[in-house]
């Protein structure tokens, strides 16, 4: 070991200064990275830049080369990044309040842009954010706030998404879709949008209540008229006799004999008493 | 098993950014203030020295000469080989060997997916069972698991969530998304932070449907499955615009409830429904027994008048005859009415037997 030491001294150190070296010029640069190679301050290479047309494995990304010491490399992501819009508060036109809470999701696509206008994709992302507050708040005000809770949000989306990507192309990025998260009502609207609802329930209450009862009402006054037919049907054969008949039964019923009696004076003329006198 | 993007191992991204820069000691023999060397017996370093590379062989020539005074805490002697040289070097060989081989072979479970890396590009995907690669430092493999369903449940705790539904009510809604991963490519190399989207996503969507919808329809859950299957379809949509590799399985409504504060409201709703329910029922009921009890009478009326039609003279008088017998039995006051005859009518003593005993009186005033 220590002749091969003795022997070979400068090889040895030869060798490890040339796989020093490159290792030091070998720049792997992974498929979700773009690489931009900046040659004294100035971008001269890109490696594996966005293009949506080459699918994973025909792009470059892999190993590539550089000068060291001369050539710096700056790595960008090449993913999509988000950017997230803190909960601010959008006055519809018809001076109603919403608290918005939206994203955008964007890409670098052109990286050489983007070194040399933000530096860093965080740098990009805190430009964009205050870019994305004010564009979400400016075209959100324009609307109702019931077409800010409905189908035209759609295009209102497409708007401040387009507004946002012009801001956005200013440092090499491409905004590919704003989305609001969330559309909540603040504090102090919410708690007159819980008595709202609350009286709205209360009147439903009551509606269904009464609405109960007419069916109620209605059902019987049915069956009442049905009844009256059936009677009408089958006494109608014979009017005298049935007068005849019901008196009987009503007799009856009318002079039975039980506690709750009382006394009546009447008329042998009352109409009642007609048959008690001859059949 | 390396960082990230350093096939070299550690320091290995270092070397693209500190441009020309010396790299630790640790690849350059012959340098001071490299680490310290573990094989070293520590009773012969000097404290707070490290291990040059003179040192090391020096160590060990004293260990080859047939061992001088060795330290409390050095190494015992390590066997020779038959040339009387350390067996050393081959055993560290012997070890990056196994561990290179072992890098080539992957194992990758009957849910799982596993994408190549050569360099940093993609290579290709390897499918459940062993498979070989290239060792360690020129491929990599990433094994996840795509076919079994991750669950998101939005909100993660049992908060409260309150959402706008289209007459700007509002609805405490809890749900959950199934997922999982259908092009591992897109979904490693495509979005930054795959697993917040489909949180993202999943809110944003489910928002938009509620918002289309009213309180009620969400609550009764007559919308339930048509809001579920156009969260699915939305996410889906917006997932694929993203080009995330993720597929949708399910979203699941959990819970649609009204705001907790105005609970009591929605119980007095379901109250007056049941009290409704019940009048109607109630109406029904009535509505049977009023017809049962009319086609009984008129059938009764029509069974005697068939009989009254065949004798009608003999029918009728026989009828007032016994009627008349049972109502006159059962009273015990009988004013006869009659031309001439001043009635009588003993009102005291009817009022005191009327206390008794029931009784029905009919006078007949038509004699004056």
């Amino acid at each position: 070991m220590q002749d091969l030491w003795h022997n070979y001294k400068a090889v040895l150190i030869g060798l490890a200064v040339v796989v020093l070296g490159v290792m030091m010029s070998i720049i792997i640069v992974p498929e979700d990275q773009q690489a931009v190679v900046i040659q004294g301050g100035k971008p001269v290479r890109v490696y594996n830049a966005f293009d949506p047309k080459r699918d994973f494995g025909q792009t470059d990304a892999g190993v590539h080369w550089r000068i060291p010491g001369y050539e710096r490399v700056e790595r960008i992501d090449k993913r999509l990044l988000s950017v997230d819009m803190q909960s601010q508060q959008v006055l519809s036109t018809d001076q109603q309040r919403l608290n918005v809470d939206a994203y955008a999701r964007y890409r670098i696509i052109d990286p050489v842009k983007m070194v040399q206008a933000a530096g860093t994709t965080e740098r990009v992302t805190q430009q964009l954010e205050p870019i994305l507050s004010s564009v979400v708040r400016q075209e959100l005000g324009k609307r109702t706030f019931q077409s800010l809770l409905t189908a035209e949000r759609g295009k209102a989306m497409a708007n401040i998404r387009d507004l946002l990507d012009r801001e956005a192309h200013e440092y090499g990025a491409q905004v590919v879709d704003v989305r609001i998260k969330r559309a909540d009502l603040p504090e102090g609207a919410l708690a007159s949008a819980f008595t709202r609802m609350e009286a709205a329930r209360q009147e439903e209450a009551k509606t269904i209540t009464a609405k109960g009862q007419r069916d109620a009402q209605i059902i019987r006054a049915g069956a009442e008229a049905q009844a009256a037919k059936i009677y009408a049907d089958a006494y109608g054969k014979d009017p005298a006799f049935y007068d005849f008949y019901r008196a009987m039964q009503s007799y009856r019923v009318a002079f039975v004999k039980d506690d709750t009696a009382k006394t009546f004076l009447l008329s042998p003329d009352n109409a009642y008493l007609k048959h008690f006198r001859a059949p | 098993m390396a960082g990230h993007n350093s096939p070299w191992g550690g320091g290995g991204s270092g070397s693209d950014e500190n441009g020309g820069e010396d790299k630790p000691g640790e690849d350059t023999p012959g340098k001071e203030g490299g680490p310290r060397n573990p094989w070293l017996p520590s009773g012969e370093t000097p404290p707070r020295r490290s291990a040059s590379i003179e040192d090391i062989f020096r160590g060990r020539d004293r260990r080859k000469s047939g061992g001088g005074p060795r330290g409390p805490g050095g190494f015992p002697p390590l066997p020779r080989r038959p040339g009387g040289k350390s067996w050393l070097p081959m055993g560290i060989g012997l070890v990056v060997a196994v561990l290179l081989g072992l890098s080539m072979f992957h194992m990758v479970g009957p849910k799982e997916q596993g994408i190549v890396t050569m360099f940093g590009k993609y290579a290709r995907l390897i499918d459940s069972g062993i498979s070989m690669t290239l060792p360690w430092p020129i491929e990599r493999v990433d094994i996840e698991d795509v076919r079994s369903f991750r669950v998101d449940m939005i909100p993660d705790n049992d908060s409260e969530k309150l959402m706008l539904t289209s007459d700007k009510n509002l609805v405490d809604l809890s749900y959950l998304v199934r997922w999982n991963i259908k092009n591992l490519k897109d979904y490693k190399f495509r979005l930054a932070d795959p697993q917040e989207t489909v949180r993202e996503v999943a809110e944003a969507a489910m928002r938009a449907s509620i918002a289309q919808i009213s309180l009620n329809d969400a609550i009764s859950g007559a919308g339930r499955a048509q809001v579920e299957q156009d969260v699915r379809e939305r996410m889906q949509r917006i997932l694929d615009y993203y080009k995330s590799g993720v597929a949708v399985q399910g979203v699941e409504i959990k819970k649609a409830d009204p705001p907790a504060k105005t609970k009591a409201a929605f119980e007095q709703v379901t109250v007056a429904q049941q009290e409704a329910e019940r009048d109607r029922s109630e109406a029904r009921a009535w509505a049977q027994q009023q017809l049962a009890s009319a086609q009984g009478n008129a059938s009764q009326f029509d069974k005697v008048y068939e009989q009254y039609k065949l004798a009608p003279e003999v029918t009728k008088r026989r009828m007032y005859y016994e009627t008349m017998e049972g109502v006159l039995r059962d009273n015990d006051t009988v004013v006869a009415e009659a031309k001439g005859v001043t009635p009588y009518l003993p009102l005291p003593e009817m009022k005191r037997r009327g206390e008794e005993l029931p009784s029905t009186t009919v006078t007949a005033k038509g004699g004056q």
